[in-house]
């Protein structure tokens, strides 16, 4: 049978880091980075006799997610202990939360090329980070560091919903919108604080049963996400195809090849000897305290998309891109604001910023100037100091060592040229060693013109205005 | 005068009209020390030097300025609470040589009244036990007969403070590791509610039963170390806040009109003929001092022993993962991988008892298995404390055996752990319902051996029970009738 002939069914369990300043047993801080093991104390080291004392604002924060993505939010919740012996894991159990999570059945939009649908989110829960083993250069072993061990994260599973790999990438790019908006994570993929894992199965079309789904642990970049779902779903349907059976595993993707490996099969799974950490007391939330995160959260991407539409005009398609990152959207505001073209100012990020982050992959969050440095970018356009032509330089040269587009065309000797004299004595020059194109254009040919002001753009490397170039050549040919 | 007679509140009193300095009260411990500690057995690790340097300090300070009441008092603390740049081995192997970075709640307390650390008490492996006989490093002997067992876990703490040794010391109670070797040794141990006394710095054996209490001469000197140890611990959520009380206070030296009940179940079967003879003694004198007793019947009471050893072993079996050979402790010297790194770091780092109660906990807990032990053992644990709570809404206290037996002989139950298990049958209700409950010499047998009352109040009644032991202990005055003879029984 073909690929088409069957469905696909695919789940995600996406892990949050907190962006909380501590971590959410102890009160060592969280930010990344740090000398191994720096970032530590008897707590989260697991030293004999310590105890847990819960951080309330990762309460706070897990039901900022909750709400945000309409969950109903529990008002008696506790915290778990999943018991498994490895040396990132310091007390040789994480806690976690089991049977009681704080969030439960919510829903994330998303709007595919099939049209518009909701993703079931079966529940949000609260949990810790594990550490982090490095393998030794030496070959003499692996180092733990515990820095991570404490981190605060979320773990958002969804239901079955997802039907191919491009409604996986636009629930993810919308969760990851959704949690930056709220503040709660900075979802930094790269650093491991947005992570998903991906179960994946097929079915034949019209099939009620679920097929046996393998799982793809800890996925961080959509790249790979999209090229390992397409990739598994290639070879469950090869397998199934060809009279065989799929296994129940958990799958490693490995980037270089292309290709997922098997990293342990359902034997091997572990019994985790789930039970509610003594050390811990419940989690009582009251109607109030609900009601008060509710007020506080922020307008989130879709009540933002619709007030870009009008408030802005933006197209529909624009307004996506740039409320997709709550970093992009406030980037287009606030340089909106200052310089006052917003069309400017989408087009800058709709083409040039977002073409440059893709070809780097870099994160929105990561753009390396800030909103008065495209303003100004724009302003200087505006005011005719710079091309255009020229402003998409800067614009590289903004990302590649960032300080103020005035400071880059200083240096580089950008600056246009508007003086008239200037750019007749450049206009001369061109008509005079180029006889064949103005015969062409007294003759006609208006893309002459064209020509005749590109060679005075080459001439003056850029730098010429050319509205004045045009309007010169012009009064000069006439 | 002995020095190491005294009790604490004879201590300060001789401290404050000068008759007495820190370091001749601290000299005659670390001679008692020397004395006695081949015999008793009772220390993992001797703090004498240390704890003299410490003495003369403050007695230097005493000299300038006003101090403390508890300013060089000295004490000994059991093995298994947390104490910075001093071992803290919880009598294993697989914590032989750890040193603690960090001071337990509790330990800061003492250290904020400048008491003086005598050093740390042996106790059976991780606190699982109840005779000291499963200490990795030594068996502690009983000051009474030195062929018998201490009790236990917190065998160490109660031997000291029987032999003199300390002039008193913190236990841990899980199941009745503090009261029923306060039991066998003829002293006064105290298991507060849960809850009162933090457990940051206890190395864990259940969360959710564990306990720091004093192990006492007298009923007075419990009320006071109660005063130093109890307190809201920001660092344990599970510790209480509450006002500050001075439980002293409490202590009237009168029971008129208490109401105590006698639960019939706890003078049954298995309960030893003197043993019940003295308690019945007991229930007399409190009769006679005013006190109104009633037999009531407390069923669920026999559930509480297989509730106990299920939950108990469910925690620990989670809590003692933390051993696991990679950032402290015990690490076998040759593996060939991770797991066998694993899984020979913990068969040689952990002895007999402890294992066997982390393969029942891990079995209670395994899938398959926990709804019919550990999730039926809490809906028990629910009932137990109904059951209590009724009772409670008729007595003030509620007074049993704190053992059914008195000291048995070294080796007599290392060897079957269920019969040792039973010893615990008394006390384990108690931590079953988070109960405060302390344990009291009411006379000795005829091999002399001291028999020891529990008396058990409602949650964060203290005062109730400490006014009720100190009322009955003022009237028999068992210190000044009975003493511990250190004899030694030939083969």
């Amino acid at each position: 049978m073909a690929r088409e002939d069957y469905e696909v069914v695919i789940g995600l369990e996406v892990h949050a880091e907190l962006s909380t300043k501590t971590k959410i047993f102890c009160s060592c801080p969280t930010s990344f980075g740090a000398s191994p093991n720096t970032h530590v104390c008897p707590i989260c080291m697991a030293m004999p006799g310590t105890l847990p004392v819960l951080n309330e604002k990762v309460v706070e924060y897990a039901v900022r997610a909750g709400l945000a993505t309409e969950c109903t939010i529990s008002q008696d919740s506790k915290n778990d202990r999943k018991n498994y012996f490895y040396p990132d894991l310091p007390k040789a159990y994480q806690i976690s939360q089991y049977d009681k999570p704080l969030c439960e059945h919510g829903k994330i939009e998303i709007e595919p090329s099939t049209g518009r649908k909701a993703i079931g989110i079966t529940r949000i829960h609260i949990e810790e980070d594990a550490g982090k083993l490095n393998h030794d250069d030496f070959g003499r072993g692996s180092l733990v560091d515990l820095n991570r061990a404490g981190v605060p994260l979320i773990e958002i599973v969804s239901e079955p919903d997802l039907r191919s790999s491009e409604e996986v990438d636009l629930y993810l790019r919308k969760l990851k919108s959704i949690l930056e908006y709220i503040e709660v994570s900075d979802c930094k993929m790269q650093e491991g604080s947005l992570r998903a894992d991906v179960n994946v199965s097929i079915r034949k079309k019209g099939a009620k049963e679920f097929g046996t789904r393998t799982e793809m642990k800890n996925m961080n970049s959509f790249r790979s996400i999209t090229r390992a779902i397409e990739y598994e779903i290639d070879r469950q349907v090869d397998i199934i195809d060809n009279g065989g059976k799929i296994e129940q595993e958990t799958l490693r993707w490995d980037e270089v090849s292309g290709k997922t490996f098997s990293m342990r099969d359902k034997e091997d799974a572990q019994d985790y000897r789930y039970f509610p950490d003594p050390d811990l007391v419940a989690i009582k939330l009251s109607d109030e305290y609900i009601e008060n995160i509710k007020h506080s959260l922020p307008e989130l991407p879709e009540s933002r998309k619709q007030r870009y539409l009008t408030e802005y005009k933006l197209s529909e398609k624009d307004a996506n891109i740039i409320t997709s990152s709550k970093y992009l959207s406030d980037l287009f505001e606030q340089a909106s604001k200052i310089c006052n073209n917003p069309k400017a100012v989408n087009n800058w990020i709709i083409s040039d910023i977002s073409r440059i982050l893709n070809e780097t992959e870099m994160d929105p969050v990561e753009i390396p100037f800030d909103s008065k440095q495209l303003a100004k970018l724009v302003q200087l356009i505006d005011k005719g100091t710079i091309s255009s032509s020229i402003a998409k330089k800067v614009l590289v040269e903004m990302f590649e060592h960032p300080r103020d587009p005035e400071d880059i065309i200083d240096e580089k000797g950008w600056v246009q040229i508007s003086d008239e004299g200037a750019i007749k004595e450049v206009v001369l020059k061109v008509l005079e060693n180029n006889q064949k194109s103005v015969e062409d254009y007294k003759a006609g040919k208006e893309k002459a013109l064209g020509f005749l002001v590109g060679q005075a753009m080459k001439e003056t490397r850029g730098k010429a205005n050319p509205q004045m170039l045009n309007q010169m050549f012009k009064e000069e040919l006439k | 005068m002995d020095i190491t007679e005294l009790t604490v509140h004879e201590l300060q009193e001789k401290l404050k009209n000068k008759e007495l300095t820190s370091y001749d009260i601290t000299k005659a411990y670390v001679k008692r020390i020397e004395e006695k500690e081949k015999d008793v057995q009772a220390f993992v690790t001797e703090l004498g030097n240390e704890a003299l340097e410490k003495a003369s300090e403050i007695d230097e300070e005493r000299k300038s300025g006003e101090v403390g009441n508890f300013t060089g008092i000295p004490i000994g603390i059991k093995d298994n609470i947390c104490t910075k740049g001093v071992k803290t081995t919880c009598s294993s192997k697989m914590l032989e040589n750890f040193v603690s970075p960090y001071d337990a709640t509790v330990v800061e307390k003492l250290n904020d009244e400048k008491m003086i650390n005598l050093g740390k008490l042996n106790m059976d492996e991780f606190a699982m036990g109840g005779s000291t006989e499963y200490s990795y490093f030594k068996k502690t002997r009983n000051p009474w007969n030195l062929n018998r067992v201490p009790g236990g876990s917190s065998g160490g703490s109660a031997a000291a403070v029987a032999a003199n040794m300390v002039p008193w010391a913190l236990g841990s109670d899980t199941g009745g590791s503090i009261r029923q070797p306060a039991s066998f040794c003829g002293v006064v141990g105290l298991k507060p509610t849960y809850g009162l006394v933090s457990r940051y710095g206890l190395v864990a054996f259940a969360s959710s039963l564990d306990q720091i209490g004093p192990i006492t001469k007298d009923v007075y000197d419990s009320a006071m170390l109660l005063n130093i140890i109890a307190g809201h611990d920001e660092k344990d959520t599970t510790s209480r806040e509450m006002e500050k009380k001075d439980y002293t206070k409490a202590l009237k030296n009168d029971v008129k009109g208490l109401k105590i009940g006698v639960p019939k179940e706890f003078f049954g079967e298995g309960i030893n003929e003197e043993v019940k003879e003295k308690l019945e003694e007991a229930i007399k004198t409190y009769k006679e001092l005013g006190a109104e007793i009633e037999e009531f019947s407390l069923d669920i009471a026999k559930y509480s022993l297989a509730t106990y050893y299920i939950i108990a072993c469910a925690e620990a079996s989670s809590n003692l993962g933390r051993f696991d050979g990679i950032r402290y402790g015990y690490r076998a010297k040759e593996f060939k991988d991770l797991k066998d790194l694993y899984r020979k770091s913990r068969s040689e780092g952990f002895g007999p008892e402890v294992k066997r109660r982390i393969i029942l906990g891990t079995y209670v807990l395994s899938s398959g298995y926990y709804d019919a032990y550990y999730k039926k053992a809490q809906q028990v644990r629910t009932l137990v404390m109904n059951e209590f709570d009724k009772a409670f809404k008729k007595y003030d206290v509620i007074l049993t055996p704190t053992s059914p037996t008195v000291a048995f002989d070294i080796g007599s139950k290392s060897n079957n752990p269920l019969e040792m298990y039973l010893a615990d049958i008394c006390t384990v209700s108690v931590n079953i319902a988070g109960l405060p409950g302390i344990s009291i010499p009411c006379g000795v047998d005829k091999s002399n051996m001291p028999i020891g009352m529990q008396l058990i109040g409602n949650k964060f009644q203290e005062e109730t029970i400490l006014n009720a032991a100190y009322t009955f202990e003022q009237k028999i005055k068992f210190r000044e009738n009975y003493k511990p003879t250190f004899r030694k029984e030939e083969e």
